[in-house]
Parts: C-alpha cells; structure tokens; sequence
C-alpha cells in the first residue's frame, strides 16, 4: 500500500509538472508582443521595454518558466491584466463559488445516479432499466446550456420558483444564495447523473455475471444477500473512479453553466480572462483547476485502493 | 489456379460488403438505433444539401420580416435581425458536421499513428508520449479547449486545432490499448518469425484488430466534438458571428428569449437531436463490434 | 448374479438423484436449438459416476441444470430431475434456497474467479455454516477453519484471515471443495474441478475428493474430460457426445471393454504412459464434434463413425439397457460387444526419422542458457533505483539437439518450458548463456537473425485460436512465408499452398476462407502448414495440442509425426503432458522451476532409477489402463514462483527423498545411470536405484477399481 500510494504521488507530481509545462509553454504561442497587447498601440517603445523588463520577458524561457513555477507556487500569481487587480484573492474567492456549487451537485447526484445506476443494473434489459437507459441517453446528449435553459424557462419563467440569474455577490450568506445555486446545481446534476448512473449500471451487469455470484446463489444464501454482500460490494467498488473521471465533465460542465446562470464560478473568470486576453488571470485559473482536479482523482485513487484488498495488500 | 485464388481477394472484399450491409441491419434491428442512424443520416444530407433546402442565405436579414414568429413562410420563424431561422438552422448543420466531422477525422488520424508506434515500440518514446498525454488527459476537456483558444484566438481553424488536440490522446489510448493486447498475440508473433516487415505487421497484421473498437471511439468522439463545437459557439470563443453556428445562434438569442423564443429552441433542438442520434447510432455500434462477430 | 444384485440396489431407495430424459435448449437468435437431448442418469448414495465429454458435448450444461442454474440463455425443455424425492425443476427459486448448500453443493472449474475477491476466505465459508447450520459468528468463524483445517491447507487460521488472490490456485481449489462440504450435502456436482490444476497438485486434490467423499457418503457427479481422472476416481462412468449419452458402464467395464465406436475412439486417442509412436500410431476420431446447429438427425457420431451403415444415418438409436448394469446409444453395439466388429486396426506403426548419431554436429546446442526479466517496473520505480524484481524463469540450461531428433520436454506451469523454447526462437531474448543453430552462433533476438535462420526454425503456437490473424483468409497467411522466406513470386506461393493444404489433409477452397470459419483442429492444421511451409530443419512445437479436444488430439499428433517421417526435421515437442510427450519424444527432458531435472531416452523413462521429481510426475499422472496401477507418491505444496527460486536444489522443499541440508544449499550434481539417463540430484544413482520401484506396474485385472 505504501507503495502504492508513493507511485501515485510520485504520478501526481509529473503529472503537474507537465499540466504547468503545457500551460506556460501554450501562453508563448500567443501571437504577437504581450507587451504590445497589454500596453496598447500607442505605447512607446521605451514603456514596452520597461513593461518587458518589469515581467522578465527578455529573459530566457526556461528561466521565465522557472520564475512563473517559483511564484505560482508562493501565492504570487501577479496581476490581472485587464482588471490591474491582485489575481489571488480574485481566484479564491472564485474557487470557493465554484466548489460550493460543485459540492452541492455531487451530494444530490452521486447517490442518486448510483441508485439509479444500481436498479438498472440489477433489472437488465426489463422496463426499468430500459427507462432509465433511454432517459440517461438522452439527458448525456443534451449540452448543459440546452438543459439550462430549459430548467431557466420552466421554473424561472413559467413557475417563477427560482431566480434565472445566479450572480451571487461576494459575502452573501450561504442561505441567501442557496436558491440562486438550485437551478446550476440541478444543471450539473442532469449531466453528472446519466454519466454516473451509466457506467455504475455497466458495472453491476459485469459484476452479476461473475462466477464467484454463482457461488454465492449456490450457497443458498438469501437474494438480498447475494446483492447487498457479493455483488454491490465489487461492482460500487468501481464506483469511485468513475466519480473522479466524472469530475472532469463536471468541471467542464460548470464552466458552461455558470456562464448561462452568470454565477461568479472560476468557469465564467476563465471565459472572462480569454476574452480579455488576460494571460496571467488564464494561467492561475487553467493551473488552480488543473491542481482541483488531480487532487480529486488522488483521493478517489487512494480510496479505492484501500477498499479493494487486491491492492492494499499488495 | 490463379482465377481460384484471386477470387479470394474479391471474396474478402464481398465479405466486407456483407459486414456492412449486415451491420446496418443490425443497427437497423434495435429501435434506438434505428432512430440514432436514421438522424445521422437526415442531418449529414441536410449538411450535404443545405443550400437547396434553404430559402434563405445565413445572413440574409429581410428587415420587414423581422421578430417573426414561426410560419408558413418562415418555418422556426425570424430572429430580431430578421433572418430566417429555419434557413440558419439548417445550413449550420454542414458548419457544425464540418468542422467536428473534420476534427474527428484529423484526431482519429493522429491518434491512430501514435497508439500503432507507441504500443508496438513501446520503450522510452511510449513512455514519454503518455505522459504527455495523461498531462493533456489532466485538464478537462472543456478546459484544455478554452486555453487553447484564449492563445489561439477565435476562429474555425483554431476551433480544429482545439478538437485534433482535445481527442488525439484519448483516441491514441484507445488504439494503444488495442495495439498492446494483440501485438502479444501468436499471430503477430508468428508474423515476426516469418520474417515480415515492421510496415505490414503494423498494418496488415494489427490494424484490423484495432478497426472495430476504433470506429465505436470514433463515434463517440465526433458526437462529443458536435457538443464542443456547439458549447465553444455558445461561449463565444469558438466561431464568430455571423456563422449560424447552433450555440452561437443558442447565445444571441438569449438575450431576446422572452419574445422570441422560437430563435433559441430550434437551434438548441437541433444541437440535442442531432447529439443524441450520433449517441444512440455510438451505442448500437459499440454493442455490434464490441460483443464479437 | 452381482449384476442383478447391484440392479436392485439402484432401483430401491438407494437412488439419490434420478435424472429422467432432460432435455435442454439454448437460445440461438430466435430459435431455441437443443444443447443436451434425452438424458437419463441414477446416482445412488455414495456413489461417484463420471460424466465425460469433450467441449460441445454439453456435459457442464447437464450440471448446470441440475444446479437449477442455467441462465437467460438456457431452459429445460423436458425431462425430470428428482433429488431425495423431490423434482427440482418443479421447486421455486425460494425452494431452492433450501436445497442449494444443504443438499446439494458444486465445485466449479475456476476457483479464483468463484471466490469473491473482497471478501476473506473464513467468512465465505463461514456465511454459508451460518445461514445452514444455525451456527453463531464464533462456531462457524471456528468451524471454517476447521474445513480448511480437513481439506489440508497448510496454516489454515492464516488463510481464513486472507483474501483469495493471496492463496495459490490449489489451495483456492481446496477452499472451494472445503466450502461445498462444509454444509455436509448429500449431493455433490463437480464441474472440472482439477482441469486449470498441475498435475501434481490434481492428484493431490483428487486423493483429497476421494476420502472425503467417503468419509462424509457424498454422492458425486463428476464431470470431466479427462478419462484417466474418470478412471482414479468414478465408479461408473456416462459418456456424452454432441449432447446425446452414448454410453454408461461401470468404469472398469468401460475401460475394458467399451461398445460405443466413439467410446473406443475416446480411449484409443489418448496415448498410453509408455506407449511410443514407433510401436503404433494413435487411433483417433476423424472430423470434429458438430456445431449446435449442425448436428445430424440419425446417430450423432454417424458421420465421424467408422462403423455407420445406412440405418446410423437415417434412424436415432435407442438407449438399449444392458444386462450388466450397462446402457449403450449404438445400432451395432451387439456387433461390437460379440467382437465381430470394431474400430480398432491393428496397430499401425510411423517410421520416424532417425536421429543422427551423437557423434556427428549437433543441430541446435543450448549452453547454460538463461532467461530472466525484472518484473514490469514503473517510472517512480525506476525514479527511485528500486532493483527490479527478477523472475528467474530460465536459470541455467545446457542440452545439444541432433539434426532429425525429436525432444520432449516436460514440465508443470512455472517450469520455464515456454520461456526457453521462445528464447530459442528468438521471441524472448535470453539474457545469457550461448546457443548454435546449425554450428552457427545463434543471436538472441529475432531482429538480428537472419531470413535464413528464420526459415530453418519455425514455432507452433499454443493457441490455434490465437495463432492465425481473424482478418486475414487461410490462403493469405499460408502464402506469406513462401514470399518473405523463400523469395517466391506470387503464383509460386499459391501453387505451394495448395500443395501444403493437401499435405495437412484439408480440401484446397480452405484458401478462401476465413480463421473463424474454420474448427479447432482445422486452425492448428493451417499453423502446423505455416510452420511447415520453409521446411524448417527444427520445428518448436509448444503445448500444440493442449487446447484441443482429446479425439482431435490425436490427428494432431499423428499429422505431427507423419510430416516428420516425410521432411525428416529435428521436433522438439513441449507439453506438460507425460503421456504426450512419451509418444512423440526419442529423449524427454524434465524441467522444474527453470532447470532441467532429468534427461531420459524415452524407452527407459519407465523403468528406475528417476530423478524424484520426475517420480512423483509419473505416480500423478491419470492413466485409463485398467491393468495398470501406479505407486502413490503426492508432493507437498505447489510449484515455486519463479520470483523465489529454492536455494540448493529447486526441488528440495517438495522432495519427499529430501536428504537434508545438502540438498537445501548446494547445487546437486549431473549424474549418470546405466541406461545412460541424466539426473540432476544429490542422491547416488545407485541408492535411487534401491529405493524406488517401478511407479507404474501391469496386474491382473481383478485387483483393479475395487474403490
């Protein structure tokens, strides 16, 4: 186990490295003179030397990279370009937003598409699975803007249950934003729960076909026995790094919704930053996601190993 | 002799033929998947034949005609500029098909030649390059895409670029997969002790065994590359107005959605019908090539 | 009178399960196609009968549908299956409950994959005591290691307390059969339970089922395809063939004396202990077993039958009860049971090549040649200068190989037999040593051999499934070694294939076709062909008959031996079976963990002295010769990982002639017996000599199967 969980560290920190390679390196293919860009057409050449200078950007790249490395890894993520602002606090105060949303979303859609995942499992090719297949089918093609907007124009317009628009400003109490957060949260929920509850269905068929539940059956144990001891035991297993792969969907899923909902998340700052061209705004976001992300498939990676003997007693 | 043993190639190549109509029967046998084939089949003649079909240009407004609600002459009705949505929607379809269509492509080709030398060599060069791909496989797709067009900027070639590297190594890890479980087979190896070709070994021995699981990827990454292209226009990093891009058209209209609703559900319609037919069409190809002949 | 008497037995209350005409269909798209048609069987308390048949006979479905476990695919279509009184296709799966475990148990192939992989081996036992016996967590917990306990698992508190990948694949097997009696049922199914199993840790396990089925008066279905377990462990025996029983007999009346053609089909293809290609060739069945949907409507082995008439094709024979206590399915049998016919000719002898003598130059010379590779090391690892762990799976082989000769070797799982035969084709590079093809230095790996070594020494490939690539016709694969090896054009190459078909017996429109439309033995025929086609001075052929069904077997072999005879090449042939490899090999080489233990001519591989490992192989092996009886030698444990290779001598912690530390530290020595055998073994030659008899000695027939 011990090695096992060195080798996924030690997995983690290449990983990184190279995420942070590939984002530094993809902000030097911008087309022209990032001091050009930031400082305007009409800045001089002595302002663009200073701006050059200032930033280290006569400096080698390897040195450039190093710096940027050094300083993201400090705090100092430097300053927005268009908005002249501290990145870090703006970043934080984004992560959190986007978190929260996040955390709601998977406290509803986990062990609900896992429910549904389980009875679908369980009913093969009969009326429920068939439902539910067909209904987690059609929601995993719907694009989240498409489902958001319907739920906008049901329980906004129509019903006016819930505000349309989440722009949840910076300080307020967490149930006062709770209704802003229902609707992106349902959103989030559709796509996370058809991905979930597919793949935990899958699992449950594949598990059920095993001998050892042959085994189990010819024992003469109870059914309730057979399913709840043998089988949801191996095939929830598997459960847990479907979560982590779905954490990239949701994430990318959350940048579209929160742009829809205009909710202050980390997605609408990243959609902001592109759109201003704003480097450095795009680097912190793209690397603190990036640092989200894999610390969240560390987790489920060594949850997973220690539930399952064949590799913690390795 | 010889016309018995030539016949073997035309034999083969009937076989193939046979595979497909086969094939499409199979698809046709289960309902999903008839209704998934059948829409795929409907949107790519609608890329094919759009312009006979539309009654107007993309960005022809008709001033008078403005804010229209659906009707005999304007089918899904006008958008405030006063363009006809029925024609946007149904030319966007060769915009959309062709550009994630074309991105498949690019990316089934690049994806396929690195699993093919990455598996079979294996080594340090495997090693390195999945690396690099788990870095890529590191950020969300959506993510990895928006970064590379906030450097790239807005347009379609970029939008192809984004797709070519979003899905390279996913289709790569699929193939390389493949490529790992049969280059350990007796008959490649067989095919080594018969002293054949790197070239052909990669190609005539192992390549066919990787088609089937590649064409089900293949599926699926074009019916995600339809929903990348569609949430890139929606954002408003991807292709630019006045493409009638079916996000792009989702994202304008927005703003007018209580007045003219129609401007938004149709193109959004279109977007999921056409997303959820390349899924179901996915499927049943999936269950056809992946359960064995 | 002792027929008679055994009729009444079976007729009383003595019958615990009672099959009557069951008849199964599997789902084939939309028709429902018959898998096992009319079958009939009593099993009286006590008693194991044999059900054997090779793959598509339907054996596992008959046990399956006993089980009441059948799956979607599968039904009951007629028939009757009565245990203790009760039809158990009339009870309800809740009733079944009662009866699955407590009354009726089953022991399945695959152990590992019938266990649960996250549950601790003491508590699946356990669940099942609890939920039957009404024990506690305590009593039953105690009571799981007493199972293990009986079944013999060495330390049986800590396999309780493991997790079944931590246990090897015989004590898995241990664990599966301590789990099916634990419940103590009266009736027993096991399905192949030895087949996946070495040799030596299958009569181990086979010793286990027998004196614990007598002790507890299990009765057993066994199913098998194997005959000579049959013949160590059944009383009666029921053969089944496309789904139709052909025969059922007492056991040793079937081994004597068999009345169903395939019957005598079945025992005459595999090859006696002893029994050399030289004296007779191999009787075998022509053709293959029919597909589901292909079988004929008149007698079922009508087409493959030597003895069909007219009647066997048109008209389904009856299940004709014998006197004896004997049931045969045969138009003919009381032609074949009065001797006037039969499908045995007289003994037909093959004149193999003789191989060059000694002292003319070796064809192929292996000089301690080892094999051995880190284990699958990652990038932290590597990172971290972890030494990567060593399988040692060849550790030192010396042998020299005459032009023409035929070399066996032999050896259980873990031995390194496939490792060296791939290092001397080059597909697993060695990693020392030296080796000579032809008195030319032979390079470790297959990129820096020439074409021209490359046609001189072919392979078979183990697997006909895997051997021939599924996108490519017969015709294709076939032509490649004439283009690449031998520089012919194409209609050349198509010429020579048609000719190498014939020569593999098989029409030539087989050109056309594709591999999956080809059987079994049909695919080993094209990879036999293909290796054949440069006409190779050394063909490495490896386990190539081992995953083909018994009656193919032996056309294998025979085409194997007869190709020899006409190119007169060089065979080392490699299998884990003695018998086989006895049939085909001028010289066996017995190999254990990576090192050779023994080298024999084969006509003195019977007769003592033998190394000890080699004696222990022998007494394991299941033979069907009733006049034969074997001495009983059973080894401790299983075969070693090649990651821990014994110090000393490999052997010594199974030995059960183990000297001492002697044999434990040093490397024993080469040594030679008069008949000029080589043993690798720290016991003089002449001491063996004295203490070991003959392991397998001829008897009258009345001492034979009185258990």
């Amino acid at each position: 186990m011990a090695k096992y969980i060195l080798r996924r560290l030690s997995f983690l920190a290449l990983t990184l490295i190279l995420t942070s390679l590939l984002v530094f390196a993809v902000t030097q293919f911008v087309p022209g003179d990032v001091a050009r860009i930031v400082l305007g057409r009409e800045a001089g050449e002595e302002a663009l030397e200073a701006f050059r200078e200032k930033f280290g950007l006569n400096d080698p790249l390897p040195v450039q990279y190093l710096r940027w490395l050094g300083n993201f890894v400090t705090g100092d993520w430097g300053e927005s370009i268009s908005t002249r602002s501290d990145i870090y606090p703006i970043v934080m105060e984004r992560l959190r937003n986007s978190l929260q949303l996040a955390a709601i979303t998977l406290i509803i859609s986990v062990p609900l598409a896992t429910l549904l995942g389980v009875i679908a499992g369980l009913n093969e090719n009969r009326l429920a699975d068939n439902l539910i297949s067909v209904a987690s089918l059609s929601v995993v093609g719907l694009p989240e803007f498409v489902t958001g907007l319907i739920l906008i124009e049901v329980f906004s317009r129509r019903l006016n249950l819930l505000p349309a628009n989440s722009s949840v400003r910076q300080g307020t109490p967490f149930m006062d934003a709770l209704p802003m957060l229902i609707l992106p949260a349902i959103t989030a929920t559709l796509v996370l729960l058809a991905y979930i509850a597919r793949l935990t269905r899958a699992g449950v068929v594949e598990e059920l076909k095993k001998p050892y539940v042959r085994t189990a059956v010819l024992k003469g144990l109870p059914y309730r026995t057979v399913i709840v001891k043998h089988v949801l035991r191996n095939a929830l297993l598997p459960t847990i790094t479907i979560i982590a792969i779905s954490f990239g969907w949701l994430i990318s899923g959350l940048i579209v919704i929160e742009n829809v909902f205009n909710y202050p998340g980390l997605g609408r700052l990243l959609v902001f930053a592109i759109d201003r061209r704003d480097l450095p705004l795009m680097q912190a976001v793209t690397m603190v996601t990036v640092l989200g992300f894999a610390l969240a498939n560390l987790a489920a990676d060594l949850l997973y190993a220690y539930l399952n003997p064949r590799i913690r007693l390795d | 002799m010889t016309t018995e043993i030539s016949q073997e190639t035309i034999l083969s190549r009937t076989s193939w033929l046979k595979r497909l109509t086969n094939g499409l029967r199979i698809l046709y046998a289960s309902p999903a998947t008839a209704v998934g084939t059948t829409i795929f089949i409907l949107f790519v003649l609608m890329a094919l034949f759009g312009p006979m079909l539309a009654p107007y240009g993309f960005n022809e407004q008709i001033y008078t005609d403005a804010r229209q609600p659906p009707s005999p002459t304007h089918w899904f009705g006008t958008d405030n500029l006063g363009r006809d949505v029925f024609s946007r929607v149904v030319l966007g379809a060769r915009d959309i098909l062709r550009l994630s269509g074309l991105g498949t492509i690019l990316a089934v080709i690049s994806g396929t030649t690195f699993g093919l030398v990455s598996g079979y060599w294996g080594g340090l060069f495997d090693e390195i390059l999945m690396r690099i791909f788990d870095s890529l496989l590191a950020m969300p797709a959506l993510l990895l895409a928006l970064l590379l067009l906030g450097t790239l900027g807005p347009s379609e070639n970029s939008v192809l670029v984004v797709i070519l590297i979003v899905y390279t190594p996913i289709v790569a890890r699929v193939v390389r997969s493949v490529v790992l479980s049969v280059k350990t087979r007796a008959f490649v190896e067989a095919a080594r002790l018969q002293g054949e070709s790197l070239g052909r070994i990669l190609f005539r021995e192992i390549l066919p065994s990787v088609l089937p699981a590649l064409t089900v990827e293949a599926a699926l990454r074009f019916s995600y590359a339809i929903f990348l292209v569609a949430s890139l226009g929606f954002l408003g990093v991807g292709v630019q107005p006045p493409n009638p891009n079916w996000g792009l058209m989702v994202s304008e209209a927005r703003q007018n959605v209580s007045q003219l609703p129609w401007a938004l559900y149709f193109p959004a319609g279109a977007i999921a019908v056409v997303v959820i037919g390349v899924n179901l069409m996915a499927d049943g190809l999936k269950r056809i090539l992946q359960a064995g002949d | 009178m002792k027929w008679n008497g055994r009729c009444i037995i079976s007729e009383s209350n003595n019958t615990l399960l009672s099959i009557r005409s069951l008849t199964i269909a599997y789902q084939h798209g939309n028709e429902w196609l018959e898998a096992v048609r009319d079958f009939s069987l009593d099993i009286g308390h006590g008693e194991t009968v044999g059900l054997v048949g090779e793959s598509g006979s339907g054996k596992s479905t008959v046990a399956l549908a006993i089980m009441r476990y059948l799956g979607q695919g599968g039904r009951v279509v007629a028939g009757e299956v009565w245990l203790n009184g009760r039809n158990l296709l009339a009870l309800s799966p809740t009733q079944m409950r009662h009866i699955w475990g407590r009354q009726l148990s089953m022991v399945p192939q695959d152990p590992l994959s019938s266990l649960n992989p996250s549950i601790r081996v003491g508590e699946q036992l356990a669940e099942a005591l609890r939920h039957h016996m009404g024990m506690g967590q305590t009593t039953a917990a105690q009571r799981a290691v007493e199972l293990l306990e009986m079944v013999r698992v060495p330390d049986p508190e800590r396999v309780a307390r493991s997790y079944p990948h931590q246990i090897s694949g015989g004590m898995q097997q241990r664990v599966m059969i301590a789990m099916a009696l634990g419940t103590e049922p009266q009736m027993l199914v096991l399905d192949e339970p030895t087949t996946n199993l070495d040799v030596t840790t299958q009569a181990a396990v086979l010793d286990l089922f027998r004196e614990l089925i007598q002790r507890q008066n299990t009765a057993v279905l066994y199913v098998t395809h194997n005959l000579g377990v049959v013949a160590r462990i059944c009383n009666r025996v029921t053969v089944l063939y496309a789904g139709e029983q052909v025969e059922d007999a007492p056991t040793a009346d079937l081994f004597r004396q068999p009345l169903h053609p395939y019957s005598q089909g079945l025992l005459d293809s595999v090859p006696q202990l002893g029994q050399h290609k030289s004296q007779a060739s191999l009787q075998g069945i022509s053709g293959h077993i029919p597909a589901l949907g292909e079988r004929p409507s008149g007698c079922v082995f009508a087409p493959r039958c030597t003895l069909a008439v007219d009647e066997c094709y048109e008209k389904r024979p009856s299940w004709e009860s014998l006197p004896n206590g004997r049931f045969v399915r045969c138009h003919r049998w009381a032609e074949i049971a009065s001797g006037d016919i039969s499908t045995r000719h007289p003994a037909q002898a093959s004149t193999p090549p003789k191989p060059q003598p000694q002292s003319q130059p070796p064809l192929l010379t292996l000089d301690n040649v080892q094999v051995h590779f880190g284990l699958g090391r990652s990038l932290a690892d590597t990172l971290a200068r972890k030494p990567p762990a060593k399988v040692r799976a060849v550790d030192g082989i010396s042998l020299t190989m005459q032009q023409g000769e035929t070399i066996g070797l032999v050896g259980e799982s873990g031995s390194g037999k496939t490792t060296l035969a791939r290092a001397i084709i080059g597909l697993e590079p060695r990693t020392n040593g030296q080796m000579t093809f032809c008195q030319i230095p032979l390079p470790p790996t297959l990129s820096e051999r020439t074409l021209e070594t490359l046609r001189h020494l072919q392979y078979v490939f183990q697997n006909p499934e895997e051997a021939l690539n599924p996108y490519l016709t017969i015709g294709e694969t076939l032509r490649r070694p004439f283009i690449t090896l031998l520089g012919y054009n194409r209609q050349q190459a198509d010429t020579a294939v048609r000719h190498l078909l014939q020569q593999v017996k098989l029409p030539p429109h087989y050109a056309d076709r594709l591999p999956h439309q080809l059987s079994g033995g049909e695919k080993q025929r094209i990879a036999i062909a293909r290796a054949f086609a440069t006409n190779p001075d050394l063909l490495i052929a490896d386990e190539a008959v081992s995953a083909l069904d018994v009656s193919v077997q032996a056309a294998i072999l025979n085409l194997l031996a007869e190709l020899q005879t006409e190119r007169q090449n060089a065979l080392l042939f490699i299998s884990h079976d003695l018998a086989v490899v006895g049939y085909l090999a001028d010289r066996i080489a017995v190999m254990y963990v990576g090192k050779l233990m023994e080298l024999t001519e084969t006509a003195v591989l019977l007769e003592p002295p033998y190394h000890p490992y080699t004696e222990a192989l022998l007494s394991a092996v299941p033979i069907t010769n009733p006049e034969v009886s074997q001495e009983h030698i059973r080894l401790e444990g299983d075969v070693p990982s090649q990651t821990n290779v014994p110090s000393g001598c490999p052997f010594h912690p199974r030995c059960p002639r183990y000297l001492g530390d002697i044999c434990a530290n040093q490397t024993p020595p080469w040594q030679t017996t008069r008949q000029g055998k080589q043993i690798f073994c720290h016991i003089p030659v002449d001491e063996l000599q004295q203490i070991q008899k003959p392991v397998l000695r001829e008897h009258h027939a009345s001492e034979a199967h009185n258990g």
